[in-house]
């Protein structure tokens, strides 16, 4: 990785703010819904897929909250919602992250990725998801757009792994269906696809 | 044979949806006017709901109203262990009481803290066994600690001696519940040479589905919409209707994608918690989201049944196994419960064609959520219990670990399980050929128990097996004057793709190109014909038949229309090109577009108005209608099969254990099917991968632990309840397939994805007992502590068979 921030640092800096691990009881507190407190600033513009959106974020809300529920990017899945299994990975200033385990409010003056800013503007496929279309990397689908985050993010700080590095750069996202070895294959097509 | 579409690869068409995200799960969708509902869920195992106060949650701004169980079962809750949409008698942590429908989910959470809920609490039970013993606690409604097909509730009893024997190591003496023999088993332990008898245990543990199952529901025009989660379509929506209580003809279940379901989404009794939405947006009159946590997932999410047995195996002098006798107690859960146990003696049955068997099975309550069929109910948990006894029989009968493999594996022309049903085929032989060379075997044999510092190698060979197939569905394609073909496929589309694997027969009848084909899935006013439930691998074999009977309908009246209007008999024609034609004179024809423009004209059967089936299911007669006189049809009613479609995996694999940590790596690993024509490889490939994974979670890491004083659950998240990482698995999958084909299939296909988990955890489980000398936990999974513990000779303090317990 060739950020100053891995995922580790981002999700110990979440914690020490209190907001991670939103449990049954929590997490409905950290998806924005509430009113304002007007303790906080709330209207803030946050840098997504490279556009400038204005949104009114709660002081507790996670950027996965935002990006579903405010800017309507579903792309970021929720699988567990207390950074667990990497379903909602979008990158922040390049490095892979838990959107659901960041505030937004923290996400200010960071550069945020979804699933959906990949495609170039004429509609083609990013290299990586090309090529987990080409080897069916993906099963149910529900963990795919993180695991296409965190190949991106890995290609980006390392455009040529080896299966081994690959397969430890991607192993904070959990697939259930057990497709690991269809995404290795399509991480090292996309080494390939450049 | 040549195929133009079967055995080809192909991209699905949501695989673009899914690496961009585009593709819509439940949760995704909104609705104006769309309100958030919120579960009160029970705090203890075991209760009854004496009082509901929720005046002042009723009275908030905000609030819309409440469901209770009341209100979904006005003449009194179903007394039976199926999970209920709402309950007044919880039987585990977790089931939901009540749902509240505000206008976002931090009203609805405030509110229901509001609500005054009076419990009577009851006794609970952990561990089956525990209530099996007189005197032992009952988790079931009124003092009950079984449930009895047809009779009910009902309790039974062991004395506590009894127990104590069966936990000390002993065969169980008390009568079990169901029982069937085959064979004579004193003959059969009588030819023995060897005999191996051990009590066993393996765990019962949650799905854990990526996707929670978050549904959104809302009403229009008397019609219910349902956003909802499923393995399955049809078969879905036609159990939901009568659940919500609204006809077929009235509920849209829409559904593209599901985040995954491995057996506890196919059926709508084992989801019911779609119901709530629903009824609350009835009873509200606005649409209503229910999103749900992890935690939610895991305690109305399922798990699946654990096993306590016992089991004794007699082999003759050449490796014959001559008897094998089970008995087994199933953990029932607090809802729910299923034939495991049985499944897992007639999977021995079948892979091991022993000459004599015995299966005594008990189920009993445990209040720890809910159990139901998950990914090889059955015969994924005794696969790995079996393999380790397989090569101490070979070792102790100097016979070679493969041979006495091959030498009881069933074969074309084999019966099995308790009818004694023939296969349909079986080359179980020939993947044990393919598996052991490609993955060099015998040239492997060397490195057994090689030690390297404090690292040592074990070698495993594990055999899976499920049945693969059923039959008496419905299909229907339809064709515009466009001469497009149109599949229609209730299948769902949980990841197996098999929703357009089998669409592929239909092309495949009508020679037409794959981009000149539609699949119409998605929802269900898709008019969609009823299909199986999306479980028991069962998907390839049964709806290839549906599809290709539905096109080969729609062929035969391609022909009959041309031959009436172009000259000459039906079977002077053929297909290609999108084209039927003269045989003699391909000049002499119709486009699809035109022939479909003829049955438009003609109407009556072509068009879907006459001569249907008389079987068609009640889903598939409203499709039909509906569709009828729009289009050109082809449908089907498939009839049944004969016999048993098996899906057969063989695995070997290699592991290095290190002593000094009880941790392992899977050093390689090739996983071979025998599960007839091949339809779709890489969906193939990925059913081999995936249930790998799943044998490796099995074998290694998966539980269900509760915490024994209060009866709460630990393991409600993925870090407590481990699900193999791609740390925890090998760096490449070795897989392949003998790609034969099956009579019963038109296709020659069988399913696969259930018996590729068994055949894993049953050689990484043997391969693990390899490196470590030989030593049989009897158990699964089999964790570092307990490799730890036998490495220290330390007796574990878990009590004997003991299950849902914090043991390691
Ligand atoms: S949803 Fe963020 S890690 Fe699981
Ligand atoms: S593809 Fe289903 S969870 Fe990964």
């Amino acid at each position: 990785m060739n950020s100053k921030v891995t995922r580790r640092r981002f999700i110990k800096g979440v914690v020490a703010s209190g907001a991670a691990a939103t449990t049954t009881g929590m997490w409905y507190a950290a998806n924005g819904q509430d009113r304002p407190s007007g303790a906080v600033e709330r209207l803030i513009r946050i840098n997504v897929n490279g556009q400038m959106r204005s949104v009114d974020v709660a002081p507790q809300e996670t950027l996965a909250s935002t990006l579903r529920y405010k800017l309507g990017l579903t792309g970021t899945k929720l699988g567990c919602n207390r950074g667990e299994c990497g379903a909602c990975t979008v990158l922040v200033d390049d490095v892979a992250t838990y959107a659901c385990s960041v505030l937004t409010h923290s996400m200010k003056n960071a550069r945020i990725e979804t699933v959906e800013g990949l495609e170039s503007p004429n509609g083609d496929l990013h290299p990586v998801q090309q090529a987990f279309v080409e080897e069916l990397s993906p099963q149910c689908g529900y963990c795919t757009p993180g695991q296409v985050m965190s190949a991106v993010a890995l290609l980006r700080a390392n455009s040529n792994p080896t299966r081994e590095e690959a397969r430890h750069a991607m192993s904070g996202n959990i697939c259930r269906c057990g497709s690991y070895d269809s995404y290795l294959n399509g991480v090292m097509r996309a080494v390939q696809l450049g | 044979m040549a195929y133009m579409h079967i055995g080809k690869d192909f991209v699905p068409p949501d695989v673009p949806g899914k690496v961009t995200g585009r593709i819509k799960y439940a949760e995704d969708y909104t609705r104006d006017g769309m309100v958030y509902s919120r579960l009160l869920t029970s705090p203890i195992p075991h209760a009854r709901v004496l009082d509901i106060d929720a005046s002042e949650a009723l009275a908030m701004d905000g609030v819309f109203g409440i469901l209770t169980a009341d209100d979904v079962y006005p003449d009194g809750e179903p007394q039976s262990t199926g999970l209920k949409i709402l309950t007044n008698e919880p039987t585990l942590v977790g089931e939901p009481i009540l749902a509240l429908a505000a206008i976002d989910e931090k009203t609805a959470e405030t509110a229901i803290s509001r609500i005054n809920v009076t419990f009577e609490r009851l006794p609970f039970v952990l561990d089956p066994l525990d209530s099996l013993a007189e005197g032992g606690p009952n988790g079931y409604p009124g003092d009950n600690n079984t449930f009895v097909f047809r009779q009910g509730f009902a309790t039974e009893k062991w004395t506590e001696d009894q127990v104590a024997s069966f936990r000390a190591g002993n065969e169980p003496t008390a009568e079990a519940q169901q029982t069937w023999s085959l064979g004579d088993l004193e003959a059969g332990f009588a030819a023995s040479e060897f005999v191996y008898e051990t009590t066993f245990t393996t765990a019962g543990y949650p799905h854990h589905s990526m996707e929670p199952r978050s549904a959104m529901a809302y009403w229009e025009d008397g019609k219910l919409y349902l956003h909802g989660t499923s393995q399955s379509l049809t078969a879905l929506a036609d159990g939901m209707a009568p659940i919500i209580g609204v006809p077929k003809e009235d509920i849209v279940f829409i559904n593209a994608a599901t985040g995954g379901g491995f057996g506890q989404r196919a059926r709508a009794g084992s989801i019911p918690s779609m119901a709530i939405p629903a009824k609350l947006s009835q009873k509200i009159n606005r649409p209503v989201m229910m999103r749900i946590t992890r935690e939610e997932e895991f305690t109305i999410g399922g798990a699946r049944q654990g096993f306590q047995g016992w089991v004794k195996v007699g082999f003759k002098p050449d490796g014959v196994m001559s008897a094998c006798d089970i008995y087994i107690i199933s953990d029932n859960g607090g809802k729910g419960g299923g034939g495991d146990a049985s499944s897992a003696a007639d999977c021995i049955d079948v892979l091991y064609q022993p000459d004599a068997l015995r299966f005594r099975g008990t189920s009993i309550v445990s209040n720890t959520g809910h159990r139901g069929a998950q990914r090889g109910p059955g015969q994924n948990q005794i696969a790995p219990i079996i393999a380790p006894i397989m090569d101490k029989a070979a070792d102790a009968l100097g016979i070679s670990r493969l041979e006495i493999r091959k030498i009881n594996a069933p074969r074309n022309g084999d019966v099995a399980g308790p009818r004694q049903t023939p296969f349909t085929s079986a080359y179980v032989p020939e993947s044990l050929d393919m598996a052991t060379q490609q993955f060099d075997w015998e040239g492997r044999q060397s490195r057994r128990r090689q030690r390297n510092g404090s690292k040592v190698i074990g070698l495993g060979l594990g055999q899976g097996y499920h049945n693969a197939g059923r039959s008496g569905m419905d299909g229907i394609v339809t064709m515009g004057t466009d001469g497009r073909l149109k599949i229609h496929n209730g299948v769902g589309n949980l990841g197996t793709y098999s929703y357009a694997s089998t669409s592929r027969a239909a092309a495949e009848v009508l020679k037409m190109p794959w981009e000149s084909c539609d699949i119409l899935n998605v929802r269900t006013d898709n008019h969609l014909p009823i299909t199986s439930p999306q479980d028991g691998s069962n998907s390839i074999f049964t709806n290839t038949r549906t599809m290709f009977g539905a096109a080969t309908d729609m062929l035969n009246k391609m022909k009959e229309i041309a031959a009436t209007d172009l000259g000459g008999d039906p079977a002077d024609y053929d297909v290609s090109n999108e084209r039927v034609h003269q045989i003699a004179d391909t000049s002499v024809g119709y486009s699809y577009a035109e022939v479909a423009q003829r049955a438009l004209e003609l109407g009556g059967k072509f068009t879907g108005e006459a001569e249907l089936p008389e079987e068609l299911a009640e889903w598939t007669q409203i499709s039909v209608s509906r569709l009828a006189g729009s289009a050109f049809m082809g449908v089907y009613h498939d009839p049944r099969h004969e016999g048993n479609p098996p899906g057969f995996t063989v695995t070997c694999c290699e592991i290095e254990l290190d002593l000094e940590t009880g941790k392992y790596d899977i050093l390689d690993m090739v996983t071979i099917a025998d599960s007839g024509t091949i339809v779709h490889p890489q969906g193939m490939k990925n059913q081999l991968v995936g249930g790998a994974v799943w044998g490796i979670g099995l074998s290694g890491y998966e539980r269900h632990l509760y915490d024994p004083q209060n009866g709460l659950p630990a393991s409600t998240g993925y870090w407590q309840s481990k699900v193999p990482t791609y740390l925890d698995t090998p760096v490449k999958i070795g897989t392949g397939w003998v790609d034969l084909p099956d009579p019963e299939n038109p296709v020659g296909a069988r399913g696969i994805g259930e018996p590729s988990m068994g055949a894993v955890s049953a050689a990484l489980t043997a391969a693990i007992t390899d490196a470590l000398d030989g030593h049989h936990f009897a158990a699964a999974p089999i964790t570092a502590d307990m490799i730890l513990n036998h490495l220290a000779g330390t007796e574990e303090n878990a009590v004997p068979l003991a299950q849902n317990n914090f043991r390691g």
